[in-house]
């Protein structure tokens, strides 16, 4: 038994890392300031790995097709989302969102989906970013 | 009082509720004669969130998303243990495909689970390369677990009278692949756990539970069949599509012949079970028939019929930690009456006292991790009352208790 585990350790040193260096390879000393520069196109970003099939990321919302029928409220677990009467429309609030993907199976007419992007995290659950309308 | 305090050889060791050794809050208070433990009292509560008076505002859609977020690893039994208990008070059918499909599932959370549970207890002993070998395992489970579901903690499958998502032939080489992954790779950490010199030291005979106090204790899942108890809800009730599999109680003897009820019986049982949770999920595969996978896909219509139900109903699932039983009472409206959740976890707790008494001090974490604890999913009577915390004392429980089945009665 001794050394069983020298065979795996070694094997280890000379194998790719199985972990997505993300979003960049090294830790940058002001992560804000890597991101603005990001922003900026000074820097670039080291891509996450591809999303699943049928991944449950940021809601796409079709506003058009939309008939305001308030089902996706009525389901929705978190209190997610408002209803807008005048104009029989809703606006989803992501910082509330718990991506179960409820809303689009009720949804009548298919108006909602669910998209790939889950970087969603910022200090502004009101920013424009955070809400779906 | 003077001479008493003299020639007291005991201490008292509080640890937690916060604390590095544990991961999650408890309280425990150890009696400590030397190195020995004497005494052990376990306070719980630390961590109540009032998940169930949540639902009392909520549908019974929309409670399937609280219940999956009553505890992480389980995010799949307690939506699943809710939606039995809902389709036996509405007498919903379920598809059989879709009882194969939600076998699938709970047997990958399953190999989850206990994959997570088996680096957990050899990074308690000190044994992390082991923990990472083990994760490694566990990143491909998940990576299984988000292509079949869609994400990978909080899974979303289960709706009532059915699973939201199929399975498709073009989905089933991954799941071959990956299945053959875990088999190859279980022998690996099966050798490691059961042959290793460092294990066998630390789990032999440490925290034993007898058959006797299994049984008098109530304790559930893995914990108990480790100690002999031969008691599975998946044999006992033969619920989804249990019934048609192979399936049979696990207990240590299979692998070594004799049981101990110590910590590496333990190992053993849930090591097992990963072998026989593969086994399950391939058999399903072969044998799953064509059909629908839920029995009423339209949810406007399924919340109009679950409004009229007048009823209650009790859902028993067996989750990796042991049966969980969640009790719901539906009374016309939109919100359910009550729904109370028994977690797992609960009935393992008191086990701990006959397997920590008589055990050394740094035994404690392998011991208390070795019945898979999950607190979150415990605490549910905690009463705050002005501002002021208080317990509950047995008597007063017990009435609170009466009334409370009088209550539901009427």
């Amino acid at each position: 038994m001794g050394f069983s585990m020298l065979g795996p350790v070694f094997k280890q040193m000379f194998k790719k890392p199985w972990t997505n260096k993300f979003p960049a390879k090294y830790q940058p000393s002001s992560t804000t300031k890597y991101l603005e520069a990001v922003g900026v196109g000074k820097a670039k970003i080291n891509p996450p790995i591809p999303t699943p099939p049928n991944f449950r990321g940021k809601i796409k919302y079709d506003k058009d097709k939309c008939i305001g029928c308030n089902l996706c409220i009525k389901v929705c677990p978190c209190g997610a989302i408002e209803s807008k009467p005048e104009e029989k429309k809703i606006k989803i609030y992501l910082a509330r969102c718990c991506f179960c993907s409820q809303c689009n199976d009720v949804c009548p007419v298919k108006c909602l989906s669910m998209g790939d992007e889950f970087l969603l995290a910022g200090t502004d659950p009101y920013s424009k970013e955070l809400i779906v309308e | 009082m003077s001479s008493e305090a003299t020639t007291k050889t005991t201490y008292h060791i509080p640890i937690g509720p916060i604390h590095p050794a544990l991961k999650e809050p408890v309280h425990f208070e150890f009696e400590i004669s030397g190195e020995r433990i004497i005494d052990v009292d376990v306070k719980l509560g630390h961590v109540h969130r009032a998940v169930e008076w949540a639902s009392r505002k909520r549908n019974p859609v929309q409670i399937l998303y609280l219940a999956e977020r009553i505890c992480g690893i389980c995010s799949y039994c307690h939506p699943i243990a809710f939606s039995l208990a809902v389709e036996a008070a509405a007498d919903i059918e379920v598809p059989e495909r879709a009882e194969y499909l939600r076998v699938i599932q709970g047997e990958l959370e399953r190999i989850t689970s206990h994959i997570l549970w088996a680096g957990v207890a050899a990074h308690e002993i000190g044994f992390d390369t082991v923990l990472f070998l083990t994760w490694e395992i566990r990143e491909k489970a998940l990576d299984l677990t988000e292509y079949l579901t869609g994400n990978r903690v909080t899974k979303g499958i289960t709706m009532i009278g059915g699973v939201r998502r199929d399975i498709t032939k073009d989905m089933i080489p991954r799941i071959q692949k990956d299945l053959k992954f875990f088999k190859d790779n279980f022998q690996k950490l099966a050798h490691i756990f059961l042959d290793d010199k460092t294990f066998k030291m630390r789990s032999q005979n440490c925290g034993i539970l007898t058959k006797e106090d299994a049984l008098k204790l109530c304790a559930v899942g893995p914990t108990t069949r480790a100690s002999g108890v031969k008691k599975d809800v998946r044999v006992d009730t033969s619920y989804f599509a249990y019934g048609d599999l192979d399936i049979d109680y696990i207990t240590p003897d299979k692998l070594t012949g004799k049981i101990n009820g110590d910590v590496y019986d333990r190992i053993i049982t849930r090591l097992l079970e990963v072998k026989q949770s593969i086994e399950l999920i391939e058999q399903c595969i072969d044998k799953m028939p064509a059909g629908d996978i839920v029995a009423e896909p339209k949810i406007p219509k399924l919340l109009a019929q679950l409004k009229k139900v007048n009823g209650e109903g009790v859902g028993r699932h067996e989750a990796p930690r042991g049966e969980v039983i969640h009790y719901v009472k539906l009374t016309g409206e939109d919100a359910p009456y009550t729904w109370k959740v028994r977690a797992p976890t609960y009935n393992n707790i008191l086990p701990w006292i006959p397997m920590l008494k008589g055990e050394q001090i740094a035994d404690i974490p392998i011991v208390a991790a070795s019945t898979d604890p999950c607190m979150s999913c415990t605490n549910r009577v905690a009463i705050v009352n002005n501002g002021k915390h208080y317990e509950l004392n047995k008597e007063e429980l017990h009435r609170l208790s009466v009334e409370k089945t009088r209550r539901l009665m009427r």
